[in-house]
Protein backbone atom coordinates (compact mmCIF):
# COMPACT_ATOMS: atom_id res chain seq x y z
CA UNK A 1 0.00 0.00 0.00
CA UNK A 2 2.39 2.20 0.80
CA UNK A 3 4.36 2.21 -2.56
CA UNK A 4 0.88 2.84 -4.18
CA UNK A 5 0.62 6.30 -3.19
CA UNK A 6 3.61 7.72 -5.22
CA UNK A 7 2.64 5.67 -8.32
CA UNK A 8 -0.48 7.64 -8.04
CA UNK A 9 1.18 10.81 -7.60
CA UNK A 10 3.28 10.51 -10.75
CA UNK A 11 0.37 9.60 -12.58
CA UNK A 12 -1.74 12.83 -11.38
CA UNK A 13 1.92 14.75 -12.34
CA UNK A 14 1.79 13.24 -15.55
CA UNK A 15 -1.61 13.85 -16.42
CA UNK A 16 -1.63 17.85 -15.37
CA UNK A 17 1.61 17.87 -17.62
CA UNK A 18 0.26 16.44 -20.36
CA UNK A 19 -2.66 18.80 -20.03
CA UNK A 20 -0.61 21.85 -19.82
CA UNK A 21 1.88 20.68 -22.87
CA UNK A 22 -1.60 19.97 -24.56
CA UNK A 23 -3.07 23.74 -24.00
CA UNK A 24 0.39 25.15 -24.81
CA UNK A 25 0.89 23.11 -27.76
CA UNK A 26 -2.65 22.65 -29.57
CA UNK A 27 -3.61 26.41 -31.79
CA UNK A 28 -6.48 27.58 -30.74
CA UNK A 29 -9.78 27.09 -32.61
CA UNK A 30 -12.91 28.67 -32.66
CA UNK A 31 -16.00 28.68 -34.82
CA UNK A 32 -16.64 31.84 -35.81
CA UNK A 33 -14.04 35.34 -35.60
CA UNK A 34 -17.23 37.94 -35.82
CA UNK A 35 -17.79 39.98 -33.41
CA UNK A 36 -21.47 41.65 -34.37
CA UNK A 37 -22.57 45.02 -33.47
CA UNK A 38 -25.92 46.22 -34.15
CA UNK A 39 -26.95 49.49 -34.48
CA UNK A 40 -30.82 49.67 -33.03
CA UNK A 41 -33.88 50.94 -35.15
CA UNK A 42 -34.34 54.34 -34.01
CA UNK A 43 -30.99 55.46 -32.93
CA UNK A 44 -31.20 58.31 -35.05
CA UNK A 45 -34.59 59.52 -33.88
CA UNK A 46 -33.42 59.12 -30.46
CA UNK A 47 -30.87 61.21 -30.91
CA UNK A 48 -32.19 64.16 -32.57
CA UNK A 49 -34.57 63.72 -30.00
CA UNK A 50 -31.92 64.94 -27.59
CA UNK A 51 -31.42 61.43 -25.81
CA UNK A 52 -28.51 59.86 -25.08
CA UNK A 53 -28.42 56.85 -27.49
CA UNK A 54 -24.65 55.25 -27.15
CA UNK A 55 -25.45 51.66 -28.02
CA UNK A 56 -21.68 50.82 -29.27
CA UNK A 57 -18.71 50.97 -27.30
CA UNK A 58 -16.49 53.41 -27.78
CA UNK A 59 -13.59 51.58 -27.83
CA UNK A 60 -13.91 47.77 -29.34
CA UNK A 61 -11.06 44.89 -28.81
CA UNK A 62 -10.49 42.13 -31.24
CA UNK A 63 -7.62 39.63 -31.30
CA UNK A 64 -6.34 38.16 -34.19
CA UNK A 65 -6.67 34.93 -35.47
CA UNK A 66 -9.75 34.62 -32.87
CA UNK A 67 -12.33 37.49 -32.82
CA UNK A 68 -10.57 39.65 -35.49
CA UNK A 69 -13.70 40.46 -37.81
CA UNK A 70 -15.88 43.32 -37.16
CA UNK A 71 -19.58 43.10 -38.35
CA UNK A 72 -22.03 45.98 -38.03
CA UNK A 73 -25.18 45.75 -39.21
CA UNK A 74 -27.17 48.89 -39.06
CA UNK A 75 -30.95 48.62 -38.30
CA UNK A 76 -31.61 52.02 -37.88
CA UNK A 77 -34.01 53.91 -40.21
CA UNK A 78 -31.16 56.41 -41.53
CA UNK A 79 -27.73 55.45 -43.37
CA UNK A 80 -24.77 55.43 -40.38
CA UNK A 81 -21.34 56.52 -40.98
CA UNK A 82 -18.13 53.68 -40.33
CA UNK A 83 -15.06 53.50 -41.02
CA UNK A 84 -15.23 55.88 -42.42
CA UNK A 85 -18.05 54.73 -44.68
CA UNK A 86 -21.95 54.49 -45.19
CA UNK A 87 -24.10 51.38 -44.00
CA UNK A 88 -27.32 51.63 -45.43
CA UNK A 89 -30.15 50.57 -43.61
CA UNK A 90 -30.75 47.15 -43.26
CA UNK A 91 -27.26 46.44 -44.44
CA UNK A 92 -24.44 44.90 -42.85
CA UNK A 93 -20.62 45.49 -43.23
CA UNK A 94 -17.60 43.04 -42.60
CA UNK A 95 -14.26 44.10 -42.06
CA UNK A 96 -11.29 42.12 -41.43
CA UNK A 97 -8.62 43.14 -39.50
CA UNK A 98 -4.95 41.59 -40.59
CA UNK A 99 -2.88 43.82 -38.45
CA UNK A 100 -2.45 44.05 -34.68
CA UNK A 101 -2.65 47.99 -34.14
CA UNK A 102 -5.19 50.61 -32.86
CA UNK A 103 -7.75 52.11 -35.39
CA UNK A 104 -9.71 55.60 -35.17
CA UNK A 105 -12.43 55.60 -36.53
CA UNK A 106 -15.44 57.94 -37.73
CA UNK A 107 -18.67 56.89 -36.77
CA UNK A 108 -21.99 58.60 -36.53
CA UNK A 109 -23.66 55.60 -33.97
CA UNK A 110 -21.57 57.67 -31.21
CA UNK A 111 -22.59 60.65 -29.66
CA UNK A 112 -18.33 61.55 -29.64
CA UNK A 113 -18.44 60.49 -33.66
CA UNK A 114 -15.79 58.50 -33.35
CA UNK A 115 -14.56 54.93 -32.16
CA UNK A 116 -11.58 52.73 -31.54
CA UNK A 117 -11.13 49.18 -32.70
CA UNK A 118 -8.02 48.03 -30.27
CA UNK A 119 -6.65 44.77 -32.65
CA UNK A 120 -4.14 42.79 -30.50
CA UNK A 121 -2.02 40.07 -31.22
CA UNK A 122 -3.49 36.43 -30.94
CA UNK A 123 -2.01 33.88 -29.17
CA UNK A 124 0.41 32.10 -30.98
CA UNK A 125 3.51 31.00 -29.00
CA UNK A 126 2.74 28.04 -26.61
CA UNK A 127 3.46 30.52 -22.99
CA UNK A 128 0.58 33.14 -24.63
CA UNK A 129 -1.21 30.25 -25.60
CA UNK A 130 -1.32 28.64 -21.79
CA UNK A 131 -2.08 31.82 -20.80
CA UNK A 132 -5.00 32.37 -23.08
CA UNK A 133 -6.71 29.13 -21.83
CA UNK A 134 -6.07 30.11 -18.38
CA UNK A 135 -7.62 33.05 -18.57
CA UNK A 136 -10.92 31.98 -20.33
CA UNK A 137 -11.03 28.79 -18.08
CA UNK A 138 -10.85 31.67 -14.29
CA UNK A 139 -13.84 33.98 -16.29
CA UNK A 140 -15.98 30.57 -16.93
CA UNK A 141 -15.69 29.42 -13.51
CA UNK A 142 -16.48 32.97 -12.29
CA UNK A 143 -19.48 32.88 -14.42
CA UNK A 144 -20.67 29.93 -13.23
CA UNK B 1 -24.03 -6.04 -63.68
CA UNK B 2 -24.05 -3.39 -66.26
CA UNK B 3 -20.11 -2.11 -66.68
CA UNK B 4 -19.80 1.59 -67.50
CA UNK B 5 -18.06 2.12 -70.36
CA UNK B 6 -14.00 3.88 -69.38
CA UNK B 7 -14.93 7.11 -71.07
CA UNK B 8 -17.92 7.79 -68.06
CA UNK B 9 -15.49 7.09 -65.24
CA UNK B 10 -13.19 9.75 -66.50
CA UNK B 11 -16.30 11.99 -66.92
CA UNK B 12 -17.21 10.83 -62.89
CA UNK B 13 -13.89 11.72 -62.20
CA UNK B 14 -13.60 14.99 -63.65
CA UNK B 15 -17.22 16.13 -61.75
CA UNK B 16 -15.64 15.08 -58.58
CA UNK B 17 -12.57 16.92 -58.90
CA UNK B 18 -14.10 20.55 -60.26
CA UNK B 19 -17.11 19.98 -56.84
CA UNK B 20 -14.08 19.68 -54.79
CA UNK B 21 -12.06 22.53 -56.07
CA UNK B 22 -15.14 24.61 -55.67
CA UNK B 23 -15.81 23.69 -52.33
CA UNK B 24 -12.29 25.12 -51.80
CA UNK B 25 -13.28 28.40 -53.34
CA UNK B 26 -16.13 28.70 -51.40
CA UNK B 27 -14.57 29.01 -48.22
CA UNK B 28 -12.14 31.30 -49.88
CA UNK B 29 -13.63 35.03 -48.39
CA UNK B 30 -12.50 38.72 -49.37
CA UNK B 31 -10.06 40.20 -47.47
CA UNK B 32 -11.31 43.69 -47.60
CA UNK B 33 -14.65 44.97 -45.76
CA UNK B 34 -17.56 43.85 -47.23
CA UNK B 35 -21.02 45.11 -47.64
CA UNK B 36 -24.04 43.03 -47.44
CA UNK B 37 -26.07 43.51 -49.29
CA UNK B 38 -24.01 45.80 -51.62
CA UNK B 39 -25.83 48.40 -53.32
CA UNK B 40 -25.71 50.53 -56.39
CA UNK B 41 -22.00 52.44 -55.92
CA UNK B 42 -23.77 56.31 -56.31
CA UNK B 43 -22.35 57.25 -59.86
CA UNK B 44 -21.34 60.79 -60.80
CA UNK B 45 -20.07 62.99 -64.06
CA UNK B 46 -17.43 65.30 -63.52
CA UNK B 47 -13.97 67.19 -64.75
CA UNK B 48 -11.94 64.23 -66.22
CA UNK B 49 -8.19 64.77 -65.48
CA UNK B 50 -7.52 63.86 -69.42
CA UNK B 51 -9.73 66.29 -71.10
CA UNK B 52 -13.28 64.51 -71.11
CA UNK B 53 -15.84 64.52 -68.57
CA UNK B 54 -15.45 61.10 -66.29
CA UNK B 55 -18.64 59.44 -65.12
CA UNK B 56 -18.53 56.27 -63.05
CA UNK B 57 -20.91 54.45 -65.65
CA UNK B 58 -18.13 54.98 -68.20
CA UNK B 59 -16.11 52.07 -66.49
CA UNK B 60 -18.82 49.16 -66.78
CA UNK B 61 -17.18 45.92 -67.16
CA UNK B 62 -14.11 47.09 -65.73
CA UNK B 63 -13.49 46.92 -61.33
CA UNK B 64 -13.30 50.51 -60.32
CA UNK B 65 -11.12 51.40 -57.35
CA UNK B 66 -12.53 54.45 -56.05
CA UNK B 67 -10.19 57.11 -53.64
CA UNK B 68 -10.92 60.09 -52.50
CA UNK B 69 -8.10 62.58 -51.59
CA UNK B 70 -5.70 65.76 -53.16
CA UNK B 71 -2.49 66.53 -55.02
CA UNK B 72 -1.04 68.28 -51.96
CA UNK B 73 -1.61 65.95 -49.76
CA UNK B 74 1.61 64.83 -48.07
CA UNK B 75 1.09 61.84 -46.50
CA UNK B 76 -2.08 59.77 -47.42
CA UNK B 77 -2.92 60.08 -50.76
CA UNK B 78 0.77 59.33 -52.34
CA UNK B 79 0.84 55.82 -50.10
CA UNK B 80 -2.95 54.99 -51.16
CA UNK B 81 -1.78 55.83 -54.92
CA UNK B 82 1.85 53.68 -54.84
CA UNK B 83 -0.09 50.95 -53.89
CA UNK B 84 -2.61 51.07 -56.09
CA UNK B 85 -0.10 50.82 -58.94
CA UNK B 86 1.43 47.81 -57.30
CA UNK B 87 -1.76 46.50 -57.56
CA UNK B 88 -2.23 47.41 -61.23
CA UNK B 89 1.14 45.61 -61.96
CA UNK B 90 0.92 42.66 -60.27
CA UNK B 91 -2.43 42.14 -61.96
CA UNK B 92 -0.35 41.75 -65.32
CA UNK B 93 -2.57 41.28 -68.07
CA UNK B 94 -5.95 41.68 -65.96
CA UNK B 95 -4.57 44.96 -65.28
CA UNK B 96 -6.33 46.47 -68.00
CA UNK B 97 -9.72 45.68 -66.42
CA UNK B 98 -8.80 47.75 -63.13
CA UNK B 99 -9.97 51.02 -63.55
CA UNK B 100 -8.24 53.66 -60.79
CA UNK B 101 -10.51 56.93 -60.47
CA UNK B 102 -8.49 59.56 -57.68
CA UNK B 103 -11.69 62.40 -56.84
CA UNK B 104 -10.46 65.50 -55.82
CA UNK B 105 -11.49 66.68 -51.97
CA UNK B 106 -9.57 70.07 -52.78
CA UNK B 107 -11.48 71.33 -56.25
CA UNK B 108 -9.57 74.24 -55.58
CA UNK B 109 -6.19 73.61 -56.04
CA UNK B 110 -6.74 70.62 -58.10
CA UNK B 111 -7.77 71.54 -61.84
CA UNK B 112 -7.76 68.99 -64.35
CA UNK B 113 -4.37 69.28 -65.37
CA UNK B 114 -2.79 69.33 -62.48
CA UNK B 115 -4.60 65.97 -61.66
CA UNK B 116 -3.13 64.38 -64.34
CA UNK B 117 0.28 65.83 -63.76
CA UNK B 118 0.18 64.23 -60.11
CA UNK B 119 -1.47 60.98 -60.94
CA UNK B 120 0.94 60.51 -63.95
CA UNK B 121 3.90 60.28 -61.45
CA UNK B 122 2.01 56.89 -60.02
CA UNK B 123 0.47 55.55 -63.12
CA UNK B 124 -0.23 57.04 -66.64
CA UNK B 125 -4.11 55.08 -66.53
CA UNK B 126 -5.15 56.80 -63.49
CA UNK B 127 -8.10 58.97 -63.86
CA UNK B 128 -8.80 61.73 -61.83
CA UNK B 129 -12.03 63.87 -61.26
CA UNK B 130 -12.85 67.72 -60.38
CA UNK B 131 -15.38 69.65 -60.34
CA UNK B 132 -17.95 72.16 -58.42
CA UNK B 133 -17.61 72.22 -54.61
CA UNK B 134 -21.36 71.46 -54.47
CA UNK B 135 -21.11 68.60 -56.73
CA UNK B 136 -17.93 66.94 -54.65
CA UNK B 137 -19.45 67.87 -51.79
CA UNK B 138 -22.56 65.73 -52.73
CA UNK B 139 -20.28 62.67 -53.74
CA UNK B 140 -18.79 62.77 -50.72
CA UNK B 141 -22.10 62.35 -49.02
CA UNK B 142 -23.51 59.50 -50.72
CA UNK B 143 -20.19 57.62 -49.72
CA UNK B 144 -19.71 58.39 -46.30
CA UNK B 145 -16.42 60.21 -46.91
CA UNK B 146 -15.38 62.76 -44.64
CA UNK B 147 -13.23 65.78 -45.91
CA UNK B 148 -12.35 68.91 -43.66
CA UNK B 149 -10.11 71.93 -44.68
CA UNK B 150 -7.45 72.63 -41.69
CA UNK B 151 -4.30 74.85 -41.79
CA UNK B 152 -1.17 73.21 -42.63
CA UNK B 153 1.98 73.58 -40.54
CA UNK B 154 3.83 73.63 -44.22
CA UNK B 155 3.35 77.16 -44.74
CA UNK B 156 3.62 76.73 -48.43
CA UNK B 157 1.01 74.23 -48.28
CA UNK B 158 -1.37 76.85 -46.67
CA UNK B 159 -3.70 74.16 -45.84
CA UNK B 160 -4.78 70.49 -45.81
CA UNK B 161 -7.58 68.37 -46.43
CA UNK B 162 -8.01 65.55 -43.80
CA UNK B 163 -9.99 63.08 -45.53
CA UNK B 164 -11.49 59.58 -45.52
CA UNK B 165 -8.62 57.07 -46.52
CA UNK B 166 -10.47 54.11 -47.59
CA UNK B 167 -10.76 53.16 -51.60
CA UNK B 168 -14.09 51.92 -52.76
CA UNK B 169 -14.15 48.37 -54.88
CA UNK B 170 -16.75 48.63 -57.44
CA UNK B 171 -17.54 45.36 -59.63
CA UNK B 172 -18.03 45.28 -63.26
CA UNK B 173 -21.98 45.76 -62.87
CA UNK B 174 -21.48 49.21 -60.51
CA UNK B 175 -22.22 47.66 -57.56
CA UNK B 176 -20.14 48.97 -54.33
CA UNK B 177 -19.28 46.17 -52.83
CA UNK B 178 -15.91 46.16 -51.15
CA UNK B 179 -14.03 48.90 -48.85
CA UNK B 180 -10.15 48.83 -48.29
CA UNK B 181 -9.05 50.25 -45.44
CA UNK B 182 -6.27 52.60 -45.73
CA UNK B 183 -2.93 50.76 -44.99
CA UNK B 184 -3.63 47.24 -46.99
CA UNK B 185 -0.56 45.39 -48.62
CA UNK B 186 -1.28 45.15 -52.61
CA UNK B 187 -1.12 41.67 -52.51
CA UNK B 188 -4.37 41.64 -50.37
CA UNK B 189 -6.42 44.61 -52.38
CA UNK B 190 -4.93 42.10 -56.14
CA UNK B 191 -6.53 39.48 -54.50
CA UNK B 192 -10.21 41.19 -54.24
CA UNK B 193 -9.66 42.45 -57.81
CA UNK B 194 -9.02 39.75 -58.99
CA UNK B 195 -11.65 37.86 -57.13
CA UNK B 196 -14.38 40.77 -58.45
CA UNK B 197 -13.11 39.94 -61.55
CA UNK B 198 -14.56 36.66 -61.79
CA UNK B 199 -17.71 37.68 -60.66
Amino acid sequence: MKLGIPRIRWWILALVSSGILCAALVPLQVESRDVLFEIPAGTWAKRRAGVDAEILPSEIRLVLGLSDILVLKNLDEVPQIFGPTLIMPGQSFRLPFNVASEYQFECTAHASGQMKVIVAEGPTTPWSRLRFRAQHFATRVVSL
Amino acid sequence: MRRLPRGSWWALVSVLLTAAMNVGCQGESYRSGVFDPPRQAPDFELEGSHGAPIALSNYRGKVVALAFGFSHCPRICPVTLSRLAEVDKSLGGLAKDLQVVFVTVDPERDTPGRLREFLGFFDADFRGATGESSKLDALQHAYGVVANRVLSEDKKLKYEVHHSTSIYLIDKQGVLRLLVPFGEPAEDIAHDVKRLLDT
